[in-house]
């Protein structure tokens, strides 16, 4: 960390160029009143992608693979999410049972996979180091040299995750597998036999994941109220209320957990969602039409989805779930860092239901195609992404060209609960004090418990792109901390 | 020295008279970087990516006649460098978007680009706007990949005997047009079991909804490098001959 030598403080600016390769990039600004108290939190995203602008004009069949590159991380999701949109172009309603599970398959991978990245690679310096502690050894190379079982685990748990990938779309990253209406390549045997050969250890990798995610969470009181929010979640559950991260119906609960709809279909997303735009951010606003702005934000991602469903078809993840959930005495777990313990129980059903279809003698099928029907001119696909729910609606031509896309990404539901979090954590840790790089890994663990899509920038071994900037009342800048993707600290 | 034999970097080989330096280098498994030349078809010259040192002068091997006793140079340093300058020009005059593109694996143009180490563009992006025609129920024509090889252009009119195709205007303004009232292939009479519909070596034109059918590693260049694509093609025969 580099220190200024300049005698003014408040006034007081270092800025180093970012380094790396990095694409996510996110801005906090603080805005203080007379009393230094903060008046404003704002968490920014700075970075404009345009990709609903650009896939327009391209043929549809294109889609799937053109807006995966939305992301290095979980362009699976993409993929998948697109693919059901296309489905439904083509006419066909449901896939053959051996494509059906590949999808399956593949979704838990990567899931598995990004969950894995995000936990080990990206979190757990934060928790086995503490958020401030030096920042050399905040980060995976010092997990690694000091925690070398944990790291390695992580890493192998993440690997596996690609490799499901790999045998059924060909590339850990961005690869094909998904075809108008069902999938392009059957699971051989050996790739089967291979995958099976490890899934073992992967489950008990998973269980020793949860078991330490579920300890820090529960031995660290201060992490109860540590960004916390009581809000509305929403997210996708099966036809009985489980865990379902590839085809549901919606479901969104107050924070008290009763119900604001159940089973709606994702198809009239419209119906429920608004997005509000506001200038300071490239990141639109969702809120449930229903309750407005003001009261209709929610979160998503692996808590509102542990939270809101009734239960889960695994059982080590079933027993998993009622440990959380009896953890809040059997009301919805508000805390945002448990955000990483539900991430963990949903490793472990990924494990689980990777083990119970790698048993499934369809996974091997290769009955792949279904039948397709009236082309229709609008597809929305939507599904559970790793970081909560993700839709994708495209509309297309006579012709087969897209004509409107409308992408509403996991990160973006959660853009409020960010932007609500980082300024409890501002309140709650800076106040009256001057910004430390201590105080700027709060913020950054605060946001990272969303694992938001922006860790494009945080995947570069923790060092997310940060500026905080202190502004007085009169919204002049008193101060500022530039945090560049080198991990180093600016003022 | 035989009457009809040429020396290509140093290897004696023989042709037959009417062979061009490609043709007679193709039938004895020689392989020169092509793009726009395919056996059968009348060679044009257009991609010059074909481009051989015969003395002191660079010539096109596809449209250059073989005469005994030539002494060429193919596979030099200096010209694989101008081969792969040219290749990067293809790629940045169009709008090549490889990572998604459903000819991704099966394009010639990448697949040249990897024969020739190319790893990147090298020069700025045109980005120039090009019309995409969507209007054929069975066949895209994406002139963003079009990289004007008009082996389309030959394809259909001398074996398909159609003429769908042409090149019009000159320089940047060069563009590949359809032969129909409206311009649009919906209003030619182009089949998908056209040569035409099939032989683009790039992504500018393609059979609709066949995209990503093939899964990665299955595909062409997953397989077998250019080089070895390149010397099992067989010619096409002719229904017409090419009258320009």
């Amino acid at each position: 960390m580099e220190q200024s030598n300049q005698s003014q403080p408040a006034t007081r600016r270092i800025a180093i160029d970012p380094v790396t390769r990095v694409e996510g990039h996110g801005k906090i600004t603080l805005l203080l009143d007379a009393d230094n108290h903060i008046q404003e939190a704002r968490f920014h995203i700075v970075e404009f992608r345009g990709f609903e602008k650009f896939i327009q004009g391209r043929p549809y069949w294109e889609v799937p693979f053109f807006v995966q590159r939305l992301c290095g991380i979980c362009p699976v999701s993409h993929q998948l999410a697109a693919a059901k949109a296309v489905d439904q172009l083509v006419g066909v309603k449901q896939l053959t049972p051996s494509a059906t599970k590949l999808r399956r398959l593949l979704h838990f991978g990567q899931i598995l996979q990004s969950h894995a990245l995000h936990f080990f690679h990206l979190s757990s310096p934060d928790f086995l180091f503490g958020f401030g502690s030096d920042p050399a050894q905040r980060n995976i190379a010092g997990v690694l040299e000091k925690y070398p079982e944990i790291a390695l685990k992580g890493v192998k748990l993440r690997k596996y995750g690609q490799q499901i990938i790999q045998a059924i779309t060909g590339k850990r990253i961005h690869g094909t597998g998904t075809v108008p209406g069902g999938m392009n390549k059957a699971l051989s045997v050996a790739e089967r036999d291979a995958l099976l050969a490890d899934i073992t250890d992967v489950l008990q990798w998973s269980q020793q994941a949860l078991a330490l995610n579920e300890q820090i969470h529960t031995s660290h009181p201060e992490h109860r109220d540590f960004a916390t929010l009581q809000t509305n979640y929403l997210g996708m559950t099966g036809e009985n209320g489980e865990l379902e991260f590839y085809h549901g119906g919606l479901r969104a609960r107050y924070a008290d957990g009763s119900p604001i709809f159940d089973q709606l279909d994702y198809c009239d997303y419209q119906q429920i969602l608004r997005e509000e735009v506001r200038p300071w951010s490239y990141m639109k606003f969702p809120y449930l039409h229903e309750l407005g702005k003001e009261q209709g934000w929610y979160r998503v991602g692996p808590l509102a989805r542990v939270n809101n469903c009734d239960r889960i078809s695994t059982p080590l993840a079933e027993a998993a779930r009622q440990h959380f959930r009896a953890f809040a005495q059997g009301e919805f777990v508000h805390d945002t860092l448990a955000y990483h313990w539900a991430r963990m129980i949903e490793v472990l059903h990924c494990t689980e239901s990777i083990h119970e279809l790698l048993h499934d003698p369809e996974i091997i099928g290769t009955e792949l195609m279904a039948e397709k029907g009236d082309a229709q001119q609008q597809g929305i696909g939507a599904i559970e992404a790793p970081r909560g729910t993700l839709f994708h609606d495209y509309q297309i031509n006579e012709e087969g060209l897209v004509t409107k896309a409308n992408l509403i990404v996991s990160t973006t539901s959660n853009n409020q609960a960010m932007n609500e979090s980082v300024r409890s954590v501002a309140n709650q840790y800076l106040d009256g004090h001057e910004i430390t790089e201590a105080l700027l890994n709060h913020l950054e663990v605060a946001v990272r418990a969303y694992d938001p899509c922006l860790s494009c920038a945080t995947h570069a071994l923790g060092k997310m792109p940060l500026q905080v900037e202190l502004r007085d009342v009169e919204g002049k800048l008193v101060n500022q901390l530039t945090k560049g993707t080198d991990g180093e600290i600016y003022r | 020295m035989d009457d009809h034999t040429i020396t290509i970097d140093g290897a004696e080989i023989p042709f037959q008279q009417g062979q061009t330096i490609m043709d007679a280098a193709l039938a004895a498994e020689v392989y020169i970087p092509h793009l726009c030349h395919y056996p059968g078809l009348t060679p044009r010259g257009n991609c010059r990516l074909c481009s051989v040192d015969m003395g002191n002068k660079s010539v096109a091997a596809c449209t250059t006649a073989a005469v005994a006793g030539q002494q060429i140079s193919s596979d030099t340093p200096a010209l694989n460098a101008a081969r792969k300058s040219i290749t990067q020009m293809l790629f940045i005059e169009g709008n090549h978007i490889c990572p998604s593109c459903e000819k991704s694996g099966n394009c010639k143009l990448q697949a040249m680009g990897y024969y020739l180490g190319m790893l990147d563009e090298h020069f700025p992006q045109f980005y120039q706007r090009r019309e995409i025609d969507a209007s054929h129920a069975d066949i895209l024509l994406d002139r963003d990949r079009c990289i004007l090889c008009d082996l389309c252009v030959r394809a259909s009119r001398e074996v398909d005997g159609k003429d769908v195709f042409a090149i019009a205007g000159r320089g940047m303004d060069a563009h590949l047009i359809v032969n129909s009232s409206t311009g649009k292939l919906i209003d030619s009479n182009m089949a998908a079991s056209d040569l035409a519909a099939n032989i683009c070596p790039v992504g500018a034109i393609l059979i609709k909804q066949e995209g990503y059918q093939v899964p990665i590693g299955q595909r062409i260049y997953d397989q077998n490098m250019i080089n070895e694509v390149g010397l099992q093609e067989k010619a096409v025969k002719k229904t017409k001959q090419d009258d320009d």
